[in-house]
C-alpha cells in the first residue's frame, strides 16, 4: 500500500493539508469561502489537523498570533480570498511588526481569472506585501509543497515574522505527485545565527569596564529562546537589567535586579538609569520611539553595544559603538563564556555606588497608587489578579491603559507568559489571542486583560470561545472611556475629550451570558479579591469580569513627547524625585 | 550624496514591486531604476540611483538585503565604477535647426536614428550628466520627446557582481 501512494496524485488541496500535517501543524485558525472550499474539503476528511472556526478572519490572524507567541512555534491561518484575506491583514500586519512566526494562507480566485475583478478577487499579495516578511502566490500545483515549505523557513528562522502564501483555487483542484522536502534553501536568504567573535570579545571588554551599566532587553531575546542565558549573565555580572514591553518575563520581574520595564509607561528608575548608564548592552530591542523618548536626549554618556539578529535594526534609531549581528541566545552564551574566563572583574566598587543610586530612584515608588479610593483603581484589579494566580497565568492584553497597567503591576518571571501587541498597537487582540494560547495550553490559566473599548473590537470571538469551550478569564477594567485617548486629551489637549466616551456600552455580563459564559459584575473595591478567587475557580467556563473602575486614573509615570528619560512625568502619589546630578 | 546601488534579484513576480515598496514605505528617494533579466535568466540586475546621507544610505541597503528576493548587492558609489545612461530623443529639425541639430549630436557622439522631413530620431549614450548636457544643448532646437533608460553601471576591473 505504501509504494502505491508513493505514485498517487494528490489534488491541491490535498497537498496544502499533508504539508500541514508533515510540517507537524496541530491547529489551523480559519474561516472558510468559495476560494479556499477545495482546501476545507480537505480538512474535513482528515482528523490530524485541527481546524479552530473563529468569527471573524481578525481574530483567526490574532488567535494563531498567540498561539506563535505562546509555544515558539509558527501559527497557521487559512483564509478565502478578498474580504477573507484583508480582514486579517490587521492581524498579519500585528505579528509582522511583532515579528511572530507565522504562515497565512489564503485561496485566491482561479488563475485564469486573477486580474479581471472577479468575483472576491483582490490583489492579496499586493496587500499583504508591506506587512509580511514574504510573501508567495502559487500558480503551479507542481510549486506548491516546497512553497509552503519556504513559508515556514521563513516564517521561524532569522528574525521571523509572517509569511503569506496565497493558492488560486484552480491549484488546489489540480493534482500532482507529493513530496515534502526536508528543506528549503535559498540563496538569497541566509540568516545570520553567531555573531563576530572578535566583537563580542570587544562587546565584554566594554561590559566589564563599565562603572554604569545598564541591559536592555527586547522582544528578541523571548524569540530566540534566550531568558536563560539572558538572567545567567545579568546574574553573573549583577548589573541592572530592564525589558521593553515585548520583553517582559525575559528575565523574572521579581528579582532585585531587575528595575521594571522601561520607556514611555516605564519606571522612573529603569528610566533614570538607562539617562545616566555609561555602557548600554541592547539585546534583541530595537530601540523604538516608545522606548527612546527624544532621541537627541538619549543616553548621554553611553557607549553602546547593540545585538541583534536584524542588520537593519542596529544603528536605524541610535548610533551604536559595539554593533552585533547574531542570534540574542547565542550572544548572550558566548558573552557568559568569555565573562566567566575573563582576568577582569565588574567594578565592585562603581558598581556599588551604581545601585546605591538606583535604590535612590527606586524609593520613589513611582508606580504607587490611591489606595485609599472608594472606586476600583484599575492597579489594584492587576495586583489582585497577579496575587491570586500567584504570577503564573499566561496574561494576553489589548492596547491602552490597561495594558500598560498590566505590564507594570504583573510581574511576569518567564518567557512567553506576557502576550500583547506592541508594535502595532492593535486593540482587538487581547481575546482572539488568549484563545490561540488556550487552544495551545488547555490547562494553563489564561486571562485577558482588557478594557471596554478594545474588548468590543474583536467581541464576535465570545462565540468561538463558545464552541471550543475555552475557559478564558476575561479581567475588563471599564472605565467608560478610551482611556489612554482620554489621559492624552487630559493631558495635552486641554481635556477635551473628543469622541472618548462611550455612552452607549453594553452590559457586558449579559452579553458574556448571552454567549453562553458567566459574567461577573464588580463595582466595589472590597469585591475585587472575592470576584477574582471566584473566578479562578472556574475551570471550565469563560468568565468575563466587569471591574466597574475609576473614570479618571492616569497611567504613571510618564514621559511624553519630546521629553528624555530623565524629564519623566510622576504620578501624585510618588515620592520627591531626588535632585538631578552631574555626570562625567 | 548620490549612489548607484546594484542588485542582483531573483527573477520572480513581485521582485520589482517589493523593491519600490520597500523605498516609499521607509521615505527614501529612487532617482531611477533600471532592470533587466542577466546572462543567468533565473536572475534579474537593477541598477538604482538614490540620494542619501551616509546613514540613510546604510539603512537602504541593510533594507534591500532583508528582502528575500536580493541575492546580492553593491554600492558601486563606493568604488571605480563605469556608469552608462541612454536616451532616445526626437527633435524638430526643419530650416536652421536641422543642421544645428545635426551638428549637436556629432559633438555629443550620438547617432540620428530615424529621420522624417521634419524630425530627428537621435540616440544618446553616456552619464547622466552628458545627457543632462545634451538636453540643454537642443532644447533650443525643439525637443518633441525624450525616454531615458536610467542609469546602469559596472565596477571597474576584475571585480564583479555575480553569484
Amino acid at each position: 500500500m505504501a509504494l502505491s501512494q508513493v505514485n498517487v496524485e494528490l489534488t491541491g488541496a490535498d497537498i496544502v493539508i499533508r504539508c500541514l500535517q508533515d510540517e507537524g501543524v496541530e491547529h489551523v485558525f480559519g474561516y472558510p469561502g468559495g476560494a479556499a472550499l477545495h482546501i476545507y474539503d480537505a480538512i474535513f476528511k482528515q482528523d490530524k489537523v485541527k481546524h479552530i472556526l473563529v468569527r471573524h478572519e481578525q481574530g483567526a490572524a490574532h488567535a494563531a498570533d498567540g498561539y506563535a507567541r505562546a509555544t515558539g512555534r509558527p501559527g497557521v491561518v487559512l483564509v478565502t480570498s478578498g474580504p477573507g484575506i484583508t480582514n486579517a491583514v490587521t492581524g498579519i500586519a500585528t505579528a509582522y511588526m511583532d515579528s511572530i512566526p507565522m504562515v497565512i494562507l489564503s485561496g485566491q480566485v482561479p488563475t485564469h481569472l486573477i486580474g479581471d475583478d472577479a468575483f472576491q478577487e483582490v490583489d492579496a499579495v499586493g496587500i499583504t506585501r508591506p506587512c509580511v516578511k514574504h510573501n508567495f502566490l502559487v500558480r503551479d500545483v507542481k510549486d506548491l509543497a516546497l512553497t509552503i515549505k519556504k513559508a515556514f523557513y521563513l516564517a521561524s528562522t532569522g528574525r521571523p515574522g509572517p509569511v503569506h502564501v496565497d493558492i488560486p483555487k484552480d491549484v488546489t483542484a489540480h493534482k500532482t505527485k507529493y513530496h515534502y522536502p526536508k528543506s528549503a534553501k535559498m540563496r538569497s536568504y541566509n540568516p545570520v545565527t553567531r555573531g563576530h567573535p572578535g566583537q563580542i570579545k570587544k562587546a565584554v571588554e566594554l561590559m566589564l569596564s563599565a562603572k554604569r551599566p545598564m541591559i536592555y532587553s527586547g522582544g528578541g531575546v523571548v524569540l530566540d529562546e534566550g531568558s536563560e542565558a539572558l538572567t545567567e549573565l545579568v546574574q553573573l555580572l549583577g548589573y541592572p537589567c530592564t525589558n521593553t514591553l515585548m520583553g517582559l518575563g525575559a528575565y523574572p520581574a521579581t528579582d532585585p535586579l531587575f528595575v521594571g520595564m522601561l520607556g514611555m509607561h516605564g519606571t522612573y528608575e529603569a528610566n533614570m538609569a538607562m539617562h545616566d548608564c555609561d555602557v548600554l548592552v541592547a539585546i534583541g530591542a530595537r530601540f523604538d520611539d516608545r522606548i527612546t523618548g527624544d532621541l537627541n536626549k538619549f543616553c548621554p554618556y553611553a557607549r553602546i553595544i547593540h545585538v541583534d539578529v536584524d542588520p537593519s535594526s542596529i544603528a536605524k534609531n541610535v548610533p551604536v559603538d559595539v554593533p552585533i549581528v547574531g542570534s540574542a541566545r547565542s550572544v548572550l552564551k558566548e558573552m557568559i563564556t568569555l565573562i566567566r574566563a575573563a582576568e577582569r572583574k565588574p567594578d565592585e566598587e562603581a558598581i556599588k555606588a551604581w545601585w546605591k543610586q538606583i535604590q535612590a530612584w527606586r524609593a520613589v515608588d513611582c508606580l504607587s497608587y490611591d489606595h485609599k479610593s472608594k472606586l476600583i483603581k484599575p492597579q489594584y484589579v492587576l495586583e489582585t489578579l497577579y496575587q491570586i494566580t500567584g504570577g503564573d497565568a499566561i496574561v494576553t492584553s489589548d492596547v491602552g491603559q490597561h495594558q500598560m497597567w498590566a505590564a507594570q503591576f504583573y510581574k511576569f518571571t518567564k518567557p512567553r507568559r506576557w502576550i500583547n501587541s506592541g508594535g502595532l498597537g492593535t486593540m482587538g487582540f487581547g481575546l482572539p489571542a488568549a484563545m490561540g494560547v488556550q487552544i495551545a495550553y488547555p490547562d494553563e490559566t489564561v486571562v485577558c486583560v482588557t478594557g471596554e473599548a478594545s474588548i468590543l473590537m474583536c467581541i464576535q470571538e465570545l462565540s468561538t470561545c463558545k464552541q471550543y469551550d475555552l475557559p478564558i478569564k476575561i479581567v475588563n477594567l471599564n472605565n467608560r472611556y478610551m482611556g489612554m485617548v482620554r489621559q492624552w486629551q487630559e493631558f495635552f489637549y486641554d481635556r477635551r475629550y473628543s469622541h472618548t466616551y462611550m455612552d452607549a456600552l453594553p452590559d457586558f455580563c449579559k452579553v458574556a451570558e448571552s454567549f453562553g459564559h458567566v459574567g461577573m459584575y464588580i463595582e466595589k473595591p472590597g469585591d475585587v479579591e472575592g470576584a477574582c478567587k471566584e473566578a479562578m475557580k472556574i475551570k471550565d467556563r469563560l468568565v468575563f469580569m466587569d471591574f466597574i473602575t475609576d473614570q479618571t486614573e492616569n497611567v504613571y509615570p510618564m514621559i511624553a513627547a519630546g521629553k528624555g528619560h530623565n524629564e519623566m512625568h510622576l504620578s501624585p502619589s510618588a515620592g520627591e524625585a531626588p535632585p538631578a546630578r552631574e555626570l562625567a | 550624496m548620490r549612489h548607484i546601488i546594484s542588485i542582483l534579484l531573483e527573477n520572480e513576480a513581485g521582485a520589482l514591486s517589493r523593491v519600490a515598496n520597500m523605498f516609499s514605505a521607509r521615505g527614501y528617494n529612487i532617482d531611477s531604476l533600471s532592470v533587466a533579466p542577466t546572462e543567468d535568466a533565473t536572475l534579474s540586475r537593477m541598477t538604482l540611483v538614490t540620494r542619501g546621507s551616509d546613514d540613510v544610505i546604510e539603512q537602504i541597503t541593510k533594507q534591500l538585503h532583508k528582502l528575500v528576493e536580493v541575492v546580492k548587492l553593491s554600492d558601486l558609489t563606493e568604488g571605480r565604477h563605469i556608469e552608462r545612461e541612454m536616451m532616445l530623443i526626437k527633435v524638430r529639425a526643419v530650416g536652421d535647426a536641422r543642421a544645428e541639430a545635426k551638428r549637436l549630436v556629432d559633438i555629443f557622439r550620438g547617432r540620428v536614428i530615424d529621420v522624417t522631413e521634419t524630425t530627428y530620431a537621435i540616440e544618446l549614450t553616456g552619464t547622466g550628466e552628458k545627457l543632462d548636457a545634451f538636453v540643454e544643448a537642443i532644447r533650443g532646437v525643439g525637443i518633441i520627446e525624450l525616454a531615458r533608460s536610467g542609469a546602469s553601471g559596472i565596477a571597474r576591473g576584475e571585480k564583479g557582481l555575480r553569484v
